[in-house]
């Protein structure tokens, strides 16, 4: 269990924030290294070849790429204290599946929200909103999707919310008010040193998010 | 493990169903198969998987789990003891996932349909990103018989399906993977070698005609 332990990341993105979350919520010691996205590193070149992208978690100088993948690596190297994944096969296989359609659904949808403009923009939010409903029926009444804890598909979701009051701001609609329960779970996290700790401010986020507006030339 | 009771929803010439069929098949459990209509789905389909509404579903003692690759690591933690597929040790583990990963997102991709779909340029750049992809994945077999080692693990579940959609994506693009990934011709032939594979995955040609339906049916030529 013991060696070094590096994050590529870059701090706005909510793949790196699911990382840093896994290696707090197990009180794992690790060097942070922020990247330059338009410079990459020749580390990051080097550790992930294949996508060039980021986060990269490096153990004893071995990469692990992947953002989920890299979650249940935490989990399965780390594995007395602060279970992640529960240990029954087919609750396993549940929580995959949620944390799969938190990335097949909401980083696409909130992209578009971000991204584009009257017709498209009102059908990327309407299929956001019922994303979020979905998750929010998963949820039900439970304090966290993982239960009485922080579980996979929190990890998963959770730095989204850091861009929620961006897509509130650019798409014109308050998520509170669609989906009250996502959000009050959101905050329920938010208590949570290993989640709060590894979360940007919305502010900077908006503020990241007009920057790229700016450049990829989107009003 | 008596009086298991396991059914799959799925339709005979999806890649995805056929990687759940092979890990059944290697760990010998006894199934019911069932092919949907997918322009008339079915009761049990809808209700087993109502997010997506797509097979494969497996449905194990009545319980739903969707989505290929979680019904193959499913299926590996449930019968863990007959033909392992994902290794025991944590870093391996996160490389196989790594590789299925990239499988699903760069060689089953949406990309890889203009291949059949599209003409000219587009076609050609299609055909190219789909062969470089899978030198990529010819690299990381490297000298061994199998992605999983000296026996056929998660990767080599996950990727062989592709093996009975060669032809048809060789006649559409006229190109051969034989000659741009020899290595990976000569990897699939050795896990046909595999009764559990040969079984699982339907006849080339069979796939080539049922593309041809398709793409009439969606109105290209």
């Amino acid at each position: 269990m013991e060696g070094a332990v590096v994050l590529l990341d870059f701090w706005p993105s909510m793949f790196g924030m699911r990382t840093r979350i896994a290696l707090a919520e197990k009180g794992i010691k690790y060097e942070y290294r922020e990247e330059d996205l338009r410079n990459k590193s020749d580390l990051l070149l080097q550790m992930n070849p294949v996508h060039k992208k980021i986060p990269v978690l490096i153990h004893n100088g071995k990469p692990v790429c992947e953002s989920l993948i890299q979650v249940q690596y935490i989990d399965e190297v780390w594995n007395d204290r602060a279970p992640l994944l529960p240990s029954d096969p087919y609750k396993r296989a549940i929580a995959r599946f949620w944390a799969d359609f938190v990335d097949k659904k909401i980083y696409d949808l909130g992209s578009k929200v971000w991204k584009t403009k009257g017709e498209e923009q009102e059908t990327a939010k309407k299929e956001f909103i019922e994303s979020l409903k979905l998750l929010e029926g998963e949820l039900g009444d439970k304090a966290y999707f993982g239960g009485e804890n922080l579980g996979f598909v929190d990890v998963a979701l959770i730095p989204f919310y850091s861009w929620f009051y961006a897509y509130e701001k650019c798409g014109n609609f308050s998520i509170e008010a669609e989906c009250p329960k996502l959000i009050a779970w959101a905050k329920r996290c938010m208590q949570k040193e290993s989640v709060a700790k590894s979360l940007p401010d919305k502010e900077k986020v908006y503020e990241f998010v007009l920057h790229l507006k700016k450049v990829y030339g989107i009003e | 493990m008596e009086n298991e009771e396991v059914i799959l929803l799925d339709l005979w010439a999806s890649p995805f169903g056929m990687r759940a069929k092979i890990a059944l098949a290697l760990k010998g459990i006894n199934y019911e198969h069932r092919d949907e209509d997918l322009s008339n789905k079915s009761d049990l389909l809808l209700k087993t998987n109502p997010v997506h509404k797509k097979i494969p579903v497996l449905i194990h003692n009545g319980k739903p789990i969707c989505e290929s690759l979680i019904i193959v690591e499913y299926i590996d933690e449930i019968w863990p003891h007959k033909f392992p597929l994902l290794p025991l040790d944590p870093y391996q583990r996160a490389s196989a996932r790594f590789w299925a990963d990239f499988v699903d997102k760069k060689i089953y991709g949406a990309r890889n349909r203009k291949i059949r779909t599209a003409k000219g340029e587009e076609q050609e750049a299609a055909k190219e990103e789909l062969i470089e992809n899978l030198k990529l994945l010819e690299g990381e077999l490297g000298n061994k018989a199998y992605f999983g080692g000296e026996h056929l693990g998660y990767v080599d579940v996950v990727l062989v399906p592709i093996y009975s959609w060669f032809y048809t994506n060789e006649k559409f693009g006229n190109f051969s993977f034989e000659t741009e990934c020899p290595k990976l011709i000569a990897w699939a032939k050795r896990c046909f070698e595999q009764e559990s594979v040969c079984k699982s995955l339907p006849d080339q040609d069979k796939i080539y005609q049922h593309a041809l339906q398709l793409m009439k049916r969606s109105g290209y030529e």
